[in-house]
């Protein structure tokens, strides 16, 4: 079952869990069973069309899923999924 | 509040002065204390230098690699720590939050410490710890930081 890693400005949304475990065969199942076992969380993820917001990233292992097949990206046991809001800025 | 060593103070000081003209960044580890209902304030154990990976703009924009960041939470996570915050230097520049760094920062709760590295050389450091809920109504405080 794919686990997956809650950033900690999104742990008040998962129950203070670090890690989420949902059962999933793709990306897009996992990040779905996510939302619908902790609906608040969806709001800090997708925008109101239901897109992925552009500064959530989100890793399969080390592969971000854009470069992959997105949310079509097919898990394997043991696979850990990341979600990693972006860290930028500048003067 | 935000508590970190001497040493590491110093460090990610330094590494503003090594990289200046370009900004440098890197990751605070270590806890969540939670104070109850007055605060939660955020004890450093450890900074993770990272590239900045905006080499076409360096010298006024950082953006941190997500795979570093994702080995340096595991690397991080088996030691028990968390991330709570980031820094970054700001060659020339004050070390106040820009409202560029306001637009891409994300992690609520979390600290982001701003040096002016003043013709390179570090001078004022500060914390702000970004607040709010949501992209709507977030904003930066500026926080203590108590170096110890």
């Amino acid at each position: 079952m794919p686990q997956i890693q809650i950033p900690s400005p999104l742990r008040q949304y998962s129950g203070k869990q670090a890690s989420v475990n949902v059962p999933a065969k793709t990306v897009g199942e996992a990040l779905a069973g996510l939302v619908s076992q902790h609906p608040d969380l969806k709001r800090h993820l997708y925008t109101e069309d239901g897109k992925l917001r552009a500064f959530v990233n989100v890793y399969v292992n080390d592969e971000d899923m854009r470069y992959l097949q997105k949310e079509a990206t097919v898990l394997k046991d043991g696979d850990t999924i990341s979600i990693v809001p972006s860290i930028a800025g500048g003067c | 509040m935000l508590k970190l060593s001497q040493s590491d103070y110093l460090s990610l000081r330094q590494h503003g002065e090594e990289t200046y003209p370009h900004e440098c960044c890197g990751v605070l580890l270590g806890r969540f204390d939670d104070n109850g209902a007055e605060s939660v304030s955020k004890s450093v154990s450890r900074i993770a230098r990272c590239g900045n990976t905006r080499a076409d703009s360096p010298h006024n924009r950082y953006q941190i690699d997500p795979r570093e960041l994702i080995r340096i939470q595991r690397e991080g996570r088996e030691r028990g720590e968390d991330i709570v915050g980031f820094y970054h230097s700001h060659p020339d520049h004050p070390a106040q939050w820009s409202p560029t760094d306001l637009a891409e920062a994300h992690w609520f709760g979390c600290s982001y410490v701003i040096t002016s590295v003043d013709k390179g050389v570090a001078t004022i450091t500060n914390s702000f710890e970004l607040t709010g809920t949501d992209e709507a109504d977030k904003k930066f405080v500026h926080e203590k930081t108590e170096v110890v």
